[in-house]
């Protein structure tokens, strides 16, 4: 058993960091310390939950006290925190991501100035992510996503040069128009409900029939939390965002923010709310084909190696809502295991490359060559992180992969699974390219002299390299049933299968 | 004439303006501190307390009220604000939860002093509010001079 009183700390803890970081900024070494301290604390707080909670346990806390009030009116009326198995799942991967990140910014924010700001909205956004996990209220986690969403807003722009300014611009009016139509969906929700509360939606949900209004709110929310999942025709916007921000935000951004603001959101609205109705199979698997397409042809032109990096995150993504799409328990599980795949290797690579920048000082893969001589172990890891991206065999991407495929071939989509090997060919060719024109080759002349990485920026990429070398293991059956198929399970009883997985 | 007519806007409106920024202030805070029993609220009063300042700006030109409130003390203020606010939440978890409401759990309907820590988040939220609001004030017009500057 846990006491459900540690639950709104995982909000609480980053907010108390970023705002005690804000008013105490003169201090020397402060914004470190607490960045660091914050990001570790939830992150401890996640691995106890998932120590402690009890199979198909759901925690529910009830904000402000109000739980007495349910029993004498009949309703719910405050704002629930809700934690089941598909929450804790998240909360591990992105407190993991945040923490990691945290240390690795220590030496790599030096290149900027105000470093406390950083850390005060990475912070913020990191309060803004947890809140979308734990809340089990509709509207509540509309004001969570605007929290994560603004403080990133912020970070893309940190550079404040003109290309970082024009990406921010244009992902703020992108982001901007994702939150007014999911408002607009919660809004219609409400209205047709009565409640905002999750649970309460799902049980007045399940016994009405599903009117006109219903495809204007699917309608609605799907384009939101696509906008904020750059899913492909609502993609235009990451592939400047995520190259622009600082590389630590860049790694947070693909890695985890993308995913807990658009794939979970939809996950937890469409399977667990609507009970995954049979349009949105449809659209999900068509949405994730298309982009796995599209961003893996577009990456294979790049020659910025994080605007690459980013048009593989829209692919990959795509993968994810494939597996998503398919509905059944081993296509959910693929999809789940291939997010917290992505979720390790795309910040590992994005930290790699933030990596290079600051020891080469350039982000083009032409002016490249050689740099594995100088920089053993950040080549080592960007090798690592793009054998797990690319999908070769030990390394953790190729079971995610492998999963979504057989899922695709026992759902009998032939053609689909016939795409899906397809594009991770693709896959390989590009991300072979950033190793081959980066790392191997020649040396050239101005790259004589520069210098490994920082020590804590070199222990970032290490542990993240070696979670992608092992991660194959979360799929043993003993680890499994603690991690992955409670999250499994949570999306499952949504679908009204339970078959059981 | 005295110097102070040499910049901002005519006479009618600063004499309109130092007539009235005084009573737009108070109207503020009377609207923060009612702000459990009429509508309003921290927000709401908070925006007026820091329109009140920009006001004496616009009046009188120049950075008049950057004396009085300077850039520096808008970003502590804002952050004791935010502070004061998750504290009185997590000062709650001691007596039942998350913000919960742990001075006077069962106030009586219109009167000001009993509706326990609800005042004071008000109070809370108004710091973060006006010295937000008044800090990007302060921002954009530094860097409108920043600009004017240039050419």
């Amino acid at each position: 058993m846990i006491s459900e009183g540690i639950v709104p700390l995982f909000v609480a803890i980053p907010l108390a960091g970023a705002f005690l970081i804000a008013l105490l900024k003169r201090i020397k070494g402060i914004s470190d310390t607490f960045g660091i301290l914050a990001s570790a604390g939830t992150f401890a707080l996640s691995i106890l939950f998932l120590l402690k909670m009890e199979a198909g346990q759901r925690v529910i806390y009830n904000i402000g006290n109000w739980g007495g009030f349910n029993e004498v009116l009949g309703k719910i009326v405050g704002i629930q925190l809700a934690v089941d198995g598909l929450t804790i799942f998240m909360l591990l991967i992105v407190n993991f991501v945040a923490f990691i990140v945290a240390l690795y910014s220590v030496n790599y924010m030096t290149r900027y100035t105000q470093k406390w700001q950083f850390y005060c909205l990475f912070l913020l956004m990191l309060a803004g992510m947890n809140g979308v996990l734990i809340t089990g209220d509709m509207f509540n986690l509309f004001v969570f996503i605007e929290i994560a969403s603004l403080a990133s807003y912020a970070l893309v722009a940190f550079g404040t040069e003109k290309r970082e300014l024009e990406a921010s611009f244009k992902y703020a009016v992108m982001g901007g128009m994702a939150s007014l139509l999911i408002l607009m969906g919660v809004i219609f929700l409400y209205s047709y409900t009565g409640t905002l509360n999750m649970a309460d939606m799902t049980g007045v949900l399940a016994g009405s029939q599903q009117p006109a209004l219903m495809y204007l709110i699917f309608g609605l929310l799907l384009t939101g939390f696509g906008l904020k999942a750059a899913v492909v025709p609502f993609h235009a916007w990451l592939p400047d965002a995520h190259p622009s921000a600082p590389a630590p935000i860049s790694a947070m951004l693909s890695g985890v923010l993308i995913k807990a603001l658009g794939v979970y959101v939809i996950a937890r609205v469409f399977f667990t709310i609507f009970g995954f109705p049979h349009q949105i199979s449809i659209i999900l698997m068509t949405l994730g084909a298309i982009s796995m397409g599209v961003g893996a042809l577009v990456a294979l032109r790049q020659w910025d190696m994080k605007r690459l990096l980013a048009y593989s995150s829209i692919s990959q993504v795509g993968y994810i809502m494939l597996g998503l799409g398919i509905g059944t328990p081993l296509g959910i599980m693929g999809a789940l295991f291939h997010l917290f795949n992505h979720s390790i290797f795309k910040s590992l690579l994005f930290l790699d490359s933030g990596a290079v920048e600051y020891a080469a000082g350039t982000r083009n893969m032409k002016e490249m060559g050689g740099l594995s001589r100088k920089l053993p172990v950040t080549s080592g890891s960007t090798l690592v992180g793009a054998m797990s991206l690319a999908g070769i065999p030990p390394f953790a991407g190729f079971w995610s992969k492998l999963i979504i495929i057989i899922a695709l071939v026992e759902a009998n989509h032939m053609k689909l699974a016939a795409w899906a090997v397809l594009i991770s060919i693709i896959t390989i060719a590009y991300i072979v390219k950033v190793t081959r024109f980066a790392f191997l080759g020649a040396l050239k002349d101005r790259f004589a002299n520069i210098k490994e990485v920082p020590v804590l920026m070199r222990i970032s990429l290490i542990v993240l390299a070696l979670v992608c070398i092992f991660g194959g293991l979360l799929l043993i059956p003993e680890v499994r049933d603690t991690f992955l198929s409670p999250a499994v399970r949570v999306l499952i009883s949504g679908t009204g299968g339970g078959a059981g997985s | 004439m005295s110097k102070e007519h040499d910049r901002g806007m005519s006479i009618i409106v600063k004499t309109v303006t130092r007539l009235t920024v005084g009573l737009i202030l108070l109207y503020g805070i009377y609207i923060i501190l009612h702000g459990h029993l009429t509508p309003g609220g921290g927000f709401a009063g908070g925006v007026i307390v820091a329109l009140s300042f920009i006001n004496l700006d616009l009046a009188f030109g120049g950075s008049i009220s950057a004396k009085i409130f300077s850039k520096g003390s808008t970003a502590v203020v804002e952050a004791l604000g935010a502070v004061m606010f998750l504290s009185l939440a997590l000062i709650g978890m001691k007596y039942g939860g998350f913000f919960d409401n742990f001075l006077h759990p069962d106030g009586n309907a219109g009167q000001l002093v009993s509706a326990g820590i609800i005042p004071l988040e008000n109070i809370a939220i108004s710091l973060k509010v006006s010295a937000g609001l008044f800090g990007i004030f302060l921002t954009l017009i530094v860097l409108q001079k920043f600009e004017s500057e240039k050419k």
